[in-house]
C-alpha cells in the first residue's frame, strides 16, 4: 500500500485529521526547502504539498505567486523538485509527499518521464492545477499505472454530476478548494464548507481535504471539525517571504519558524 | 497532400470540446471550468440566435461603421511591381482596430448574461481601450489589468482608458507584460465570477474563447471575401495578416479556409531576428505547450517556464499563440512567417509615404511580408493584407527611434 493510504488509515484509526502544508519548491532558496520538509513533518505535518514553480500560475494568489517567482529567480526546475523528494525521502520514507504543479514543465520533461522520475524520487501523488479530468485522461491512466495517487480539486462550483466523474477517477484524497478564489484569499465561510462536504461525502469515500483561505489555529481547527484534513499554503509561504525580505538565507531557521506555523495548527487540530 | 475540398472543412472546428486537433482545449484549473460551461452554453444558445445576431450586426454598422473598405492600394502595388494589393481596412473601424469587432460580440455576450461587470487584459492597451468603450456604450463597470511595464510604455491609451470611465489595475507579477496581464485577469474572474464577465482579446484562452473570438472576428473575412469578388471577380490569390495571439488574422482566414486557391500567410513578430531568440514568434521558433487554458505553441525555456518575448509592437508581444493557428500551422493550410523589427518599421514608412495610410506596428508586420509576397507575384494576381489597425498609438515609438522627442 502507499504511503497516503497508509497514512489516512493510520489517522483514521487515531481519530486524528490529516495536517497538509503547502511549500513551493526551492522558496526562497533551493537549500531551504528540505530542512523546511523535515521540520514541517516534526511539526506534525501529515502530508506535504510541494510546489513545482512555475512562470505562470494562475491559480494563485499573490502570496503564492512570489513564492514561485522567488523559486524561478534560483533556477528551480521540475528536475530539481524531483531531486530535493529523492534526498527527502533518504531520511523520511514515510511521510507521504503530493507535487503540485502545472502541466506545462511536466508536458516539457514528458509524461513517461515524469512518472518515473517522480516514482524513483519516491513522490506518492500528483496534483496539476490546470490538467481537469477532461485533458488528463492519458496522463492520469499512465499515474495509476504507476500507483502515483490522481489528487483533483473540487470546486465550491463543481456540479453534482462533475463530483461524481472527478471522484472516479481520483485516488488518494479530493482536494475541495474552500472558496471562489485563488490561494491565500480571505473569506471563506466555514458554514459553506460544512454544507459542501455532506455532499461530497455522499458522492465519495475518498477523504476530502480542504485548502484556499486557511490561515490561522481557529479556521485550521474549525475546518478540521468538518473536513478529513486541512490544506495551509500562503500563510506559511507569506513567512517565508517575511524571512527573505529580512534576508534570512539559513535553511534552518527559516524551517524552525515556519514549521512552528504547523506545530501550532496541529495543536488546534488535535484539540478539537 | 492534405486535402482541402469542401468534403475536409477547416472550417468546422473546434470540436466539442474546444479542440483544434491536438490544440485548444480547457486547461485550467476546477475553480473556472462551471463559468467556461457557463459562457459555452450562453453562447451556443446565442449564436444562432436571430435577436442576438441581428444585435451584434447592428452594432457593427452603427456603432462600429462597418463594413471596413476593401481598398487597392493602386500606387504602393505599382511601386512593389507584382500582384495587385488591397487593404482591409481595420484601422477605419471605431477605436481604430478590429478588436472592437470582438469586444461588442463579448459585451453582448455579457449583457444577455446578465453580469454587471467586465474585466479584461490588454497588453498595448487597444482591447483595453476597445473593452471599456464597450463598457460605456452598454453601461457596464470595467476593469482592465495591465502588466507595469506595459502602463510605463503606453501611457496614452491608460489615459483613454480612464477617460472611458474604466479602472486600469496594474499588474506587478511576472515579467508585468499581456501574459502576467491575462494571469491576472483569470483570477479576478475565479474570484468574482458571479458577476463578472471576463472579455479575453484574443483567439487564445480556454474554450470557448477560440472559437467565439474567431466567430466574431469573421466578419473581417466574409466581407473580404465579398468585397474581393465585388472589386475583381475572382477570389483573391493569398492572404496576408500579422499574428500575435492571432485573432485579425483568424478572422481574414477563416471565411476563406475552404478555398483550396487562396493560400493565407499568418506573420508573427520576428523582433530582433528569430535566429536571435529575442521575437515573439512561437509559431516560427517555439514548441507545443500549455498556457492560458489551451495548448498552442509557446516560447519557453527547457523547463517548460515560459520566457520573456520582444518585439517592436507591444500587440504582437506575446508568447502564445491562438490553438486553431497552431492546428492549421500543423495541417500546412497556412504559412507562418516572421518578420523583424526593422522591416516593420521600414513597411511602417512606406506606407505612410505612398498610401497616406498609417499602420498599427503591429499591422506593419503584415505590410512588411505583403510586399514581399507581391513581388513574387504578377500583376493579374491579388493579394489581401489586413491593416489591422492604425498607427497613431505608435507615433511616439516611431518617434523615439528617430530620436525625437514629441
Amino acid at each position: 500500500m502507499n504511503r497516503i493510504n497508509q497514512c489516512l488509515q493510520r489517522l483514521q484509526a487515531e481519530g486524528r485529521k490529516a495536517l497538509v502544508p503547502y511549500v513551493v519548491s526551492g522558496d526562497p532558496v533551493p537549500e531551504a526547502t528540505l530542512p523546511i520538509m523535515h521540520a514541517l513533518v516534526a511539526q506534525g505535518a501529515d502530508v506535504i504539498e510541494l510546489g513545482i514553480p512555475f512562470s505562470d500560475p494562475a491559480a494563485e494568489g499573490p502570496v503564492i505567486q512570489k513564492g514561485h517567482e522567488r523559486a524561478l529567480a534560483n533556477h528551480v526546475s521540475l528536475k530539481s523538485t524531483l531531486d530535493l523528494v529523492k534526498e527527502f525521502r533518504a531520511t523520511d520514507s514515510k511521510t507521504p509527499v503530493v507535487l503540485m504543479g502545472y502541466a506545462n514543465p511536466v508536458e516539457r520533461m514528458g509524461y513517461e518521464r515524469f512518472i518515473e522520475e517522480a516514482g524513483d524520487a519516491g513522490v506518492d501523488g500528483v496534483l496539476t492545477v490546470d490538467l481537469p479530468p477532461e485533458e488528463a485522461e492519458v496522463f492520469n491512466s499512465l499515474l495509476r499505472a504507476a500507483e502515483l495517487e490522481n489528487i483533483f480539486l473540487i470546486a465550491p462550483t463543481t456540479s453534482d454530476s462533475r463530483i461524481a466523474r472527478i471522484a472516479s477517477l481520483a485516488s488518494g484524497y479530493l482536494y475541495y478548494v474552500s472558496l471562489k478564489g485563488v490561494t491565500g484569499a480571505g473569506h471563506l465561510d466555514t458554514g459553506e464548507v460544512r454544507d459542501k462536504l455532506v455532499e461530497l461525502k455522499a458522492v465519495t469515500d475518498l477523504p476530502v481535504f480542504v485548502g484556499f483561505g486557511i490561515k490561522d489555529n481557529a479556521t485550521a481547527s474549525n475546518i478540521a471539525a468538518v473536513a478529513d484534513g486541512v490544506i495551509v499554503g500562503s500563510v506559511l509561504v507569506n513567512k517565508i517571504a517575511e524571512l527573505a525580505e529580512s534576508g534570512e538565507r539559513d535553511g534552518r531557521r527559516i524551517a524552525e519558524q515556519v514549521s512552528a506555523i504547523i506545530g501550532g495548527m496541529r495543536q488546534a487540530i488535535d484539540n478539537l | 497532400m492534405t486535402d482541402f475540398s469542401a468534403d475536409n472543412p477547416f472550417k468546422n472546428m473546434p470540436d466539442s470540446t474546444g479542440h483544434f486537433g491536438k490544440y485548444g482545449g480547457r486547461f485550467v484549473s476546477e475553480t473556472l471550468i462551471s463559468a467556461l460551461d457557463e459562457l459555452d452554453a450562453l453562447y451556443h444558445r446565442l449564436k444562432d440566435d436571430k435577436g442576438f445576431q441581428a444585435e451584434f450586426d447592428n452594432e457593427l454598422h452603427y456603432y462600429v461603421g462597418r463594413p471596413s473598405p476593401l481598398y487597392y492600394a493602386k500606387r504602393w502595388s505599382e511601386e512593389v511591381g507584382g500582384a495587385r494589393i488591397f487593404l482591409k481596412r481595420e484601422d477605419l473601424n471605431h477605436t481604430g482596430a478590429h478588436k472592437i469587432n470582438n469586444t461588442i460580440g463579448q459585451a453582448l455576450l455579457a449583457k444577455y448574461s446578465g453580469k454587471t461587470r467586465i474585466i479584461a487584459e490588454t497588453g498595448a492597451g487597444q482591447h483595453g481601450v476597445a473593452s471599456a468603450t464597450v463598457a460605456a456604450r452598454l453601461g457596464l463597470e470595467c476593469h482592465v489589468f495591465m502588466g507595469e511595464e506595459d502602463i510605463q510604455r503606453q501611457a496614452l491609451n491608460v489615459y483613454r482608458m480612464k477617460l472611458l470611465g474604466a479602472e486600469v489595475i496594474p499588474v506587478s507579477s511576472g515579467s508585468r507584460t499581456l501574459k502576467d496581464a491575462m494571469n491576472e485577469a483569470l483570477r479576478d474572474w475565479v474570484t468574482n465570477v458571479d458577476n463578472t464577465f471576463y472579455i479575453i482579446g484574443t483567439c487564445a484562452g480556454p474554450h470557448p474563447y477560440p472559437e467565439l473570438v474567431r466567430n466574431f472576428q469573421s466578419v473581417i473575412g466574409r466581407e473580404a471575401r465579398l468585397q474581393c469578388l465585388e472589386q475583381t471577380g475572382a477570389l483573391p490569390d493569398a492572404l496576408v495578416a500579422c499574428v500575435g495571439g492571432g485573432s485579425n488574422a483568424i478572422g481574414l482566414f477563416h471565411p476563406f479556409l475552404n478555398d483550396t486557391e487562396v493560400k493565407m500567410y499568418g506573420v508573427e513578430a520576428g523582433g530582433y531576428g528569430v535566429e536571435t531568440g529575442k521575437h515573439a514568434a512561437p509559431l516560427n521558433d517555439g514548441i507545443p505547450g500549455v498556457l492560458h487554458g489551451n495548448r498552442t505553441y509557446l516560447m519557453e525555456d527547457e523547463n517548460g517556464q515560459i520566457i520573456e518575448t520582444h518585439s517592436i509592437s507591444a500587440g504582437l508581444d506575446y508568447p502564445g499563440v491562438g490553438p486553431e493557428h497552431a492546428w492549421l500551422k500543423d495541417m500546412g493550410r497556412v504559412d507562418y512567417v516572421a518578420v523583424n523589427d526593422d522591416e516593420a518599421l521600414a513597411a511602417f514608412r512606406t506606407l505612410n509615404r505612398v498610401e497616406g495610410i498609417m499602420p498599427a506596428l503591429e499591422s506593419s508586420h503584415a505590410v512588411a511580408y505583403g510586399e514581399k509576397l507581391a513581388k513574387q507575384m504578377d500583376s493579374e494576381q491579388t493579394l489581401i493584407v489586413n491593416l489591422s489597425g492604425r498607427g497613431d498609438k505608435d507615433i511616439l515609438t516611431v518617434a523615439e527611434l528617430d530620436g525625437i522627442t514629441l
